[in-house]
């Protein structure tokens, strides 16, 4: 093995990701007075959070009556029960706060007449628990995600965090089941770098791109889930993949489910707005597991529209061109550049599209992340946090509302930075390193630098996106499911044989496609085992042997470690937060979840 | 004259050919600028003949293509792939613009030369070094200042003041227009360049901002700002169709009006 050197730094925090929830972590921890490294393997606005669209939701009220109740009963009902209500309360009673300081920092949010922030309508979002659509998604026009991440990085400018871009995190650096730092590879220089801390953020966003069509980003590769998995630390309810409604036909871009919000809907080769049908009294305002569920239906039942019958139109159309080009520009762009459409005049083609991972690293709603150890379904696992879509609260459960994620990062980011401020000492004396606890992130980085197998990354990278569309779809049976383990199994068996054809260290981007495309194929092993493992249907995870959920049995968190050598998946559970964290409202008990 | 920043002592070589595979149905040039930093040898432009029939419609589909199924060792930054994130911009057939939103048939001719950004230092391929451009955007203090105490909720900005942001803030930072500036080409050490000024307009023209004459007085500079002679190459290649150039004259105008 060639004769690698670390460049080492100490830093009380290390946050890995600046997408929202790592900026916002950042910030926070920058804030309490306390040395923060914010490192990314991207420049911070070009970060995932860049490319969401219709909103952040939260209980302003600007648009009429609102309840942080409301919302937190939404969530619940959305998560189909298996979000942690503790978690849930902990979201939608600091969303407003959490909205206004964005707004502080400079968001340009749309406005009302009164000069408040502009507020829409968003699937499954309604008020008096469940009576009718409620306006509670804030827009930045359907640029939210960029306004905010431009702001928030801005805003970390104006405060002491440092940042090391276009480093790539290599693994998590464990003392005995503790987490003191990370490695990383910086990618202009090719040097490596070992950042002690005491503690450590995982906000490295989900891993769409374990499927073949996304509208995640080409560099949403899920690289906190995979260090975490090799530390030997479970990741949950992997089996809840979200497929957003309206991914372009073809190209896969996300076109705003605030395109239904502000009056847009869905026909199928009839002409007829199914959706009517499936949800009588939200229609094209349902949750989105509910959305591309209909929709994947009236394709199956041959109403699909185009040539081949194979996908849905959303219709803008009859809206006021006025309202489209000042509330949703950016997806009329978008569908003039990939579908060559002009919303103004005609139907987008649309299709559902893997959008969003509710599984990820679980933690506490203080972000830290937490492990079953014994009977104890809940240790904290020491000097590590996680949060954004990386984390799984649980606050989405089984489903995410859309607009959830966007306040999901920020609140939970500043969570984090809270504990951060309460639990470390700034400056603290901190434990001498070992090279023994980084010898094998060298071996793995080497190995895969030197790899001369006869498969290529992007060879093998295909074939198991092809097997997690085929298999882990909008509906999955026992049979796709054990195809999909079994392909799967066959991706991990050939990795051995991966050839990078790239040596060197500057920039090397066939070798960080390739520590990427290892850091999915845990991910995409989890997901589909502990979908096979889970014999009912709720949420995003529609299992057509086992069509109904089943709280006896399964109302509870799947857990799963990954064995790397073996690709072994070892499957246990924690159970769901049947409480909540307050009196100020009770736990809300499942019941059908009907729209 | 537009140019290259090449490695110092080196001139750009013919590189390496790629031929199209069997059986290709429809074949393009791709002419791409290739450097190594770790070897020795000269930068080159590596030609591969394309089957673009096999890959999807954007420039970035057919960069993919080259890097999955002819050669991995091709590098270029890459992300969302719509238009968003700013990180595949580069210097495709003669203009700066993203590799994901410019079809590959819109590029004239019948051979396709793709470069990095020009003027800026590479690093490696297509991968220019934008450290300074992300300084000058720092410089100019991207974010709200005010010194009135926070109202405990929003505050307050009509539906008009609201409007003024439309055509600044969508911004992706991407590069293109500062790299396509002459002026920018010649005083980039001390023209903060369209792009930054184009947020630093952002910012001065936000209604619960209450910086603005510090913002002017930054602004304020032989250099900073007057480089700009209205050259407009920021507002033609822009790929969001933002024209920095107009904000730039705001700036001007702000000034003037402080002053008479």
């Amino acid at each position: 093995m060639a004769n690698y050197q670390f460049i080492d730094h100490k830093f009380d925090v290390v946050v890995v990701g600046a997408g929202g929830s790592g900026l916002r972590a950042a910030l926070g921890c920058a804030q309490a007075g306390l040395k923060t490294a914010c490192i990314s393997k991207v420049f911070p606005t070009r970060s995932h959070t860049v490319a969401a669209q219709g909103g952040i939701s939260a209980s302003l009220g600007n648009m009429g009556e609102d309840d942080w109740r409301w919302h937190m009963y939404d969530t619940v009902k959305g998560s189909d029960w298996l979000g942690d209500q503790d978690a849930i309360e902990y979201l939608c009673r600091n969303a407003p706060a959490a909205v206004y300081e964005l707004e502080h920092w400079g968001v340009p949010f749309s406005r009302t007449s009164e000069g408040k922030i502009y507020q829409r309508a968003f699937g499954g979002m309604t008020k008096n628990f469940g009576e009718a659509p409620i306006q509670r998604t804030c827009a930045a026009a359907d640029r939210t995600g960029h306004a905010m991440l431009h702001t928030m990085y801005g805003q970390s400018l104006a405060h002491d965090t440092e940042f090391f871009i276009e480093y790539f995190a290599l693994d998590l650096i464990m003392d005995e089941g503790v987490c003191r730092g990370v490695t990383a590879w910086k990618l202009d220089d090719g040097t490596l770098h070992r950042f002690q801390a005491q503690q450590v953020i995982l906000a490295t966003g989900g891993y769409g791109r374990a499927y073949f069509s996304a509208t995640s980003a080409h560099t949403c590769t899920g690289d906190g889930g995979g260090m975490a998995l090799r530390a030997g630390l479970p990741l949950q309810d992997m089996e809840f993949v979200q497929f957003h409604p309206t991914g372009i036909y073809g190209a896969g871009c996300l076109i705003t489910e605030g395109a239904r919000g502000e009056g847009g809907y869905l026909t199928n080769s009839e002409g007829e707005r199914f959706m009517e049908r499936y949800a009588p009294s939200v229609k094209d305002l349902a949750p989105r597991d509910m959305v591309s569920r209909a929709m994947t239906i009236e394709i199956r039942e041959g109403r699909g529209v185009g040539p081949k019958k194979d996908h849905i139109f959303l219709h803008l159309d009859h809206l006021d061109p006025k309202m489209l080009a000042e509330r949703l520009p950016g997806i009329s762009e978008s569908a003039k550049v990939f579908a060559g459409v002009d919303v103004t005049k005609e139907p987008i083609p649309v299709l559902p599209t893997v959008h969003y991972n509710m599984g990820g690293i679980p933690t506490n709603f203080y972000s830290e992340v937490v492990t079953r150890l014994g009977d104890d379904p809940d240790k904290v696992v020491p000097g590590l946090m996680a949060v954004g879509e990386a984390a799984c609260v649980s606050v989405h459960g089984a489903n995410r509302l859309g607009s959830n994620s966007l306040i999901d990062l920020v609140v939970f980011g500043r969570s984090a930075a809270l504990r951060c401020a309460d639990t470390i000492k700034a400056g603290a004396t901190q434990p001498e390193l070992k090279p023994a606890m980084t010898d094998g992130h060298l071996a793995r980085f080497d190995k895969f630098r030197n790899a001369s197998g006869g498969t290529t990354t992007a060879t093998l990278r295909l074939e198991m996106q092809k097997a997690m569309q085929e298999d882990a779809a909008v509906f999955r049976t026992s049979e796709s499911l054990a195809s999909g383990v079994e392909r799967l199994a066959a991706v991990h068996a050939k990795r051995p044989d991966l050839k990078v054809s790239d040596r060197g260290m500057i920039w090397n981007t066939d070798l960080l496609e390739t520590l990427e495309f290892d850091n999915l194929v845990g991910q995409a092993i989890t997901t589909v085992a502990g979908a096979h493992n889970r014999t009912e249907s709720r949420g995003a995870h529609a299992h057509e042997d086992f069509p109904d959920r089943n709280d006896e049995t399964w109302m509870k968190h799947t857990l799963t470690w990954f064995d790397d050598k073996t690709g072994k998946v070892a499957i246990d559970y924690r159970p769901v937060h049947s409480y909540t964290l307050t009196n100020d409202i009770a736990y809300i008990p499942p019941k059908a979840r009907v729209y | 004259m537009v140019q290259l920043v090449l490695p110092k002592n080196s001139r750009v070589q013919k590189g390496k050919h790629h031929a199209a595979p069997a059986g290709a149905k429809k074949v393009k040039t791709f002419k791409i600028y290739r450097y190594d930093p770790e070897g020795t040898e000269n930068p080159r432009w590596d030609t591969y003949d394309v089957d673009v029939e096999a890959c999807g419609p954007m420039v970035l589909d057919v960069l993919i293509h080259i890097k999955n199924d002819i050669d991995p060792t091709l590098s270029f930054r890459r992300s969302c792939r719509e238009g968003v994130c700013g990180s595949c911009a580069m210097n495709i057939g003669g203009r700066n613009t993203l590799a994901c939103t410019h079809g590959h048939e819109e590029v004239p001719g019948k051979d396709c030369q793709i470069s990095p950004l020009p003027h800026m230092p590479v690093i490696k391929d297509l991968i220019p070094d934008m450290s300074m451009f992300y300084a000058q955007y720092a410089s100019i203090e991207p974010w709200l200042h005010t010194t009135t105490p926070e109202p405990q909720t929003e505050w307050r900005q009509s539906p008009e003041d609201r409007e003024k942001l439309d055509g600044l803030y969508e911004c992706i930072l991407c590069a293109c227009c500062s790299t396509s500036c002459p002026s920018y080409w010649w005083n980039g050490d001390k023209y903060l360049g369209p792009a930054a000024l184009l947020h630093a307009y952002r910012w001065l023209i936000d209604s619960r901002d209450e910086a603005t004459g510090d913002r002017l007085d930054e602004l304020e500079d032989p250099f900073k700002l007057y480089r700009c002679h209205t050259i407009m190459n920021c507002a033609q290649v822009c790929p969001k169709g933002l024209n920095p150039a107009k904000a730039i004259g705001e700036i001007k105008k702000m000034l003037v009006d402080r002053v008479v």
